[in-house]
């Protein structure tokens, strides 16, 4: 069996084929082979969010999945939320509450939040932190980046209302 | 923190999955959601010569639910079983449980036959499984099926009945009769962390005097732990608010948890609080929606 194997991936829109060792890290295909470093490696180990994508529109740990597995899939990462240079509701919420500081952990959260704002999107703080355990955040104690959150709740449920 | 080199194989049915698991051996490992079997591979703690992914396998996802409860195949993702809304009517313990697993991320990707077949002491599926009297159907390499009882599957810490070359392919919970309530309490330090202690609490009421109770506890020993002397005190008499209490406290007595990082005596304490809680949340759920 050929410890290689060719992959045809979606990532961000942009359909990427490679021949890959079978043992690569969905992450490290990401970083490495994308050059989409904007999806952070920490921990290698599934525990401290910052490598979370969307696999098929659903978040995933890329450091637990093999790039192999990936053939056929459509993935997000950060680099898809802003668009022309135009950072995404949910970003500008960031950027606005001072919702990151040394910003390492920030690309997991975002694509996470993507999600789950998109689930549930009108939460409750608690529902929030909750959501938000899967991150660690070594810098700003999470109050901002729950403040965040919720100030992007709140501009969609006021660009709604006004729609 | 890479993965050892191992074979890669991609079956699209369980008959191909099955012979390629007993023509690659004991060193090969079935991969499911992958979220314990590759943090593993990440630390080298698991070294498989092959794996045998099984995300691409016909058939073995999906909830299919009649009046007596839910058959749910193995590769089913967690987050899907949480959020069926035939696993609320039918199966409301799951989701109660499924809350404390993991987090979205790996939920949205970890299979429930996964968290089976790993067989982590602390997980909570596993948990249910025993309180349910859940079924477990296994394909075997010699083209056999059988059905091994959640009670019977949990041999050791990540280590079940499963043989070389099986596969899970299926899960079977049975509702709670009417006349039942069910309760689910865990402590961890942050939501996600693998549990200090878990509680799975099931009480039928019968005639109202004699609940017959099972109570099953996660964290606490090599496997899910049955606490036999807690359910022979809740099965005496008319039980009140003390039940609880006295059941609680049968718990914590009866099990020998480990002394680790986490003093023994802690996690009895835990479990005693535990216990109690999910004895008076099963009560209190007593005729609601199959319990």
């Amino acid at each position: 069996m050929a410890d290689r194997r060719s992959i045809e991936v979606t990532v961000n829109d942009e359909t990427y084929r490679h021949e890959v060792p079978v043992r690569l890290l969905l992450s490290d295909y990401i970083r490495d082979y994308l050059r989409l470093t904007g999806t952070h490696v920490g921990c290698e180990q599934g525990v401290c969010g910052a490598c979370t994508i969307l696999f098929d529109g659903r978040p995933a740990r890329s450091c637990l999945l093999l790039a192999v597995q990936a053939d056929g899939a459509r993935i997000e990462t950060v680099e898809s939320l802003s668009v022309d240079g135009t950072l995404s509701d949910i970003q500008l919420a960031f950027h606005e509450n001072f919702g990151l500081q040394c910003g390492f952990c920030t690309p997991g959260i975002l694509m996470n939040t993507t999600f789950f704002l998109g689930q549930n999107p009108n939460p409750t703080e608690d529902e929030i932190r909750e959501d938000l355990a899967g991150h660690l955040c070594r810098c700003t104690g999470y109050q901002h980046i729950v403040d965040s959150i919720i100030a992007a709740a709140d501009r969609r449920a006021a660009a709604s209302d006004s729609a | 923190m890479k993965p050892a080199p191992f074979d890669y194989h991609r079956p699209e049915t369980l008959g191909e999955a099955l012979d390629l698991l007993a023509e690659l051996g004991p060193d090969a490992r079935p991969l499911a959601g992958g979220q314990s079997l590759i943090p593993f591979m990440n630390f080298r703690l698991a070294r498989p010569a092959a794996l045998v992914d099984l995300n691409r396998v016909e058939g073995l996802a999906g909830i299919a639910c009649d009046d007596e409860g839910l058959t749910v195949g193995a590769m089913t993702r967690q987050w899907d079983l949480e959020h069926s809304s035939e696993t609320r009517a039918r199966c409301p313990v799951l989701p109660a449980a499924l809350r404390w697993v993991g987090h979205t991320a790996t939920r949205a990707r970890g299979t429930v036959g996964g968290s089976m077949a790993h067989a982590d002491p602390a997980a909570e599926l596993p948990v249910v499984a025993v309180a349910l009297d859940a079924q477990m159907t296994v394909a075997g390499a010699d083209g056999t099926t059988r059905s091994i009882p959640g009670g019977d599957f949990f041999l050791d810490h990540y280590t079940t009945a499963l043989g070389p070359g099986d596969v899970l392919t299926e899960v079977r919970f049975p509702s709670l009769p009417a006349s039942s309530g069910w309760g689910f309490e865990e402590f961890a330090f942050r939501s996600g962390d693998f549990a200090i202690a878990s509680a799975a609490v099931t009480l039928e009421s019968g005639d109202g005097i004699r609940p017959a109770a099972r109570v099953v506890l996660g964290g606490v020993g090599t496997t899910p732990v049955r606490a036999r002397e807690a359910e022979l005190v809740l099965g005496h008499g008319e039980p009140t608010q003390a039940t609880w209490c006295d059941a609680g406290e049968a718990a914590a007595s009866e099990i020998d948890p480990l002394d680790d990082e986490i003093p023994a005596g802690y996690r009895r304490q835990i479990v005693a609080n535990l216990v109690e809680k999910a004895c008076a949340n099963a009560w209190a759920r007593r005729g609601g929606p199959n319990g």
